[in-house]
């Protein structure tokens, strides 16, 4: 062991509490909406301040959210555009990337240049949306799905996760007869699964957070994704509409379904998280030291 | 290079010197790869669809767009929206806000995943470490919707950060309608959602900085502290530059995102930027050709300045973009 001086321990004492504050800063607002979220309402309402525990108990409020058929809408079409929209990504990314890392493609230069120049400089807010109009798209589920297509800092990663394949590999896939279509499904794509999983991720969370998309190109309720229903309840407030509070018996009812609708939009990405987490700070990674 | 291995090197008898020689190497290049072009014919399409259409229809910026004439046969106007923009006093209002909120953001958001990174690397319990990195980075994941709407309900009257700050000595009051602290939330609650995983990318820099350098710095005489500055500061300083670069060329992009969610009209004096301008303007009330004007202004800008930023870091410390 070294030794450690004075200094060194206080250093390190102060490093440790200003972590561990950190820490709860973090954690405490998720735990203060889990405990609102079964309270009572009228306790609820009269209790100003930190949490320790739920002010009583009561069920009321998830029940509802669960019966709230728009919630039911919002995460049949979410799972909709983070499976459809992730596949489509994933391959599309990987096969243009697959081109760009070519090395005996003459033009690779210049459609890299173009490429890197869009991360860069776009035409704006209201040109995509006009494309997006005439092509038609429209208040259609592709409208949430082909814009997207490809983020080019993932095709920028995968490219030169691709360049580090040993070419050697190729080139004897080619002397067996394989086209580039082969060499890229049975050479490229096996040797990359992990990076792969690394964009499925990347990819699935974007989709499954992304909601201002949908609310610049969807006007058809019936085709929201669950992030635009969340924004209805969680900023507009509007929980009375979407829920038949009118209806319900306490008048402070809306309070508690609001935290219950966190808890239930929240708990599918915390029950992924810790099995992802590693895997998306390698992705980082990847990213951080080859670009 | 490896890239340019098949092809005659310059200086070669093969040397494209002439129009002629330049077309039959093309030639010779799409016969050879035909496969590989027809692969990349989707992603050719969708950037020239998806990225370089936009960018011609912002031509409409200087036209005066009609929906039923189209892009093309729209009257030209020059100049006419920049100049409504630069009268208007929206102009310096939204301006003024772009710019305050990311010169915060560059003040205290930026440096704090470095210095959360610095403090990381400190710690010598591997279990601690891994601790608080999984709960710090956990925020990131949850969506900007949840993250907001939590926000928005702290910020009440009664709500958990309305009585925390009157702890210290803070009126209570609904927080997100007093255009005086607008700013403070929004690069607060960024920081807290931001922090861990920002830290990341500084962590995996770290991870390269030779070990032999801290020995020699003991060796000298120099304590903890002494080592983080002189040694892990500026080992992770070429990563540091380069996301300072990006983030000086996104000056202008004031995610629009979560302004849209935060504001409300009583908070527009220093809430409104750029970004939410343009969708008000554009998108709900339709002013096609002037929010276009108004986002390729923007636009422009933001290039500008990187540009800017990437030239001075080169003449500076060698690092950058390009």
């Amino acid at each position: 062991m070294t030794h450690r001086s004075i200094g060194d321990k206080l250093f390190d004492t102060c490093n440790y509490i200003l972590l561990s504050g950190l820490m709860i800063v973090t954690l405490y607002p998720f735990l203060y909406v889990l405990f609102a979220s079964l309270s009572t309402p009228s306790e609820l309402v009269k209790h100003t301040g930190i949490l320790w525990k739920p002010a009583g108990f009561y069920l009321e409020g998830y029940k509802l959210v669960l019966k709230n058929p728009m919630i039911a809408v919002g995460y049949k079409n979410t799972l909709f555009y983070v499976t459809a929209g992730t596949v489509l990504n994933v391959f599309f990314t990987a096969l243009f990337a697959f081109v760009l890392s070519r090395r005996d493609l003459y033009w690779k230069k210049y459609m890299m240049m173009m490429i890197v120049f869009t991360m860069f400089f776009s035409g704006g807010l209201i040109p995509e949306y006009m494309l997006i109009k005439n092509l038609g798209l429209l208040d259609t589920r592709w409208s949430l799905i082909v814009p997207g297509l490809i983020a080019t800092w993932n095709l920028i990663i995968m490219r030169t996760s691709f360049q580090s394949i040993p070419y050697e590999l190729e080139e004897a896939a080619k002397m067996d007869g394989a086209s580039d279509w082969t060499v890229f499904a049975k050479v490229i794509l096996p040797l990359s699964v992990p990076l792969l999983a690394v964009m499925v991720l990347f990819y699935g969370v974007a989709h499954w957070n992304a909601w201002a998309s949908a609310l610049i190109y969807l006007r058809d309720r019936d085709l929201f994704p669950l992030q635009l229903v969340l924004r209805e309840i969680l900023i507009q407030n509007s929980t009375t509409e979407t829920t038949n509070l009118s209806t319900a018996s306490d008048p402070f009812l809306g309070e508690v379904v609001k935290y219950a609708t966190i808890i239930v939009a929240t708990v599918p990405i915390l029950i992924v998280y810790p099995l992802i987490q590693r895997h998306f700070t390698k992705g980082v990674m990847i990213g951080a030291l080859k670009g | 290079m490896a890239d340019t291995a098949s092809y005659p090197k310059p200086g070669t008898a093969y040397r494209p010197s002439r129009a002629g020689e330049y077309g039959r190497m093309l030639r010779k290049d799409f016969a050879k790869n035909k496969y590989i072009y027809a692969l990349s014919l989707i992603g050719i399409a969708y950037y020239l669809i998806f990225k370089y259409v936009p960018m011609y229809g912002a031509l409409i910026a200087f036209k005066n767009y009609v929906p039923s004439k189209g892009i093309l046969e729209s009257p030209w106007v020059g100049f006419k929206h920049f100049q409504d923009f630069f009268g208007s006093h929206y102009f310096w209002r939204i301006l003024r806000n772009t710019l305050l909120i990311n010169v915060y953001e560059l003040i205290f958001a930026f440096p704090a995943p470095i210095i959360l990174a610095l403090l990381l690397n400190e710690v010598r319990r591997s279990s601690f470490k891994r601790m608080v990195q999984t709960i710090t980075y956990l925020p990131h994941f949850v969506s900007l919707v949840v993250i907001c709407g939590m926000l928005i309900d702290f910020s009440q009257k009664a709500g958990l950060l309305s009585t925390i700050l009157a702890w210290f000595g803070v009126e209570r009051q609904n927080l997100l309608l007093n255009p005086d602290l607008f700013r403070s939330l929004y690069i607060g609650s960024g920081i807290w959602q931001g922090i861990g995983w920002g830290s990341i990318i500084y962590l995996a820099a770290l991870t390269s900085i030779d070990t032999q350098l801290y020995d020699a710095a003991t060796v000298d005489g120099a304590n903890r502290w002494k080592q983080m500055l002189h040694v892990t500061l500026p080992g992770i300083m070429p990563t540091i530059v380069i996301l300072l670069i990006l983030q000086i060329g996104g000056m202008m992009n004031v995610g629009f995102e979560k302004i849209i969610l935060l504001y409300n009209s009583q908070t527009y004096e220093t809430a409104d930027v750029i970004s939410s301008f343009v969708y008000r303007r554009g998108i709900l009330e339709a002013n096609y050709s002037y929010s276009t004007a108004v986002g390729l202004f923007n636009s422009l800008v933001n290039f500008a300045l990187l540009l800017i930023a990437n030239r001075i870091s080169r003449k500076v410390n060698e690092t950058s973009l390009w």
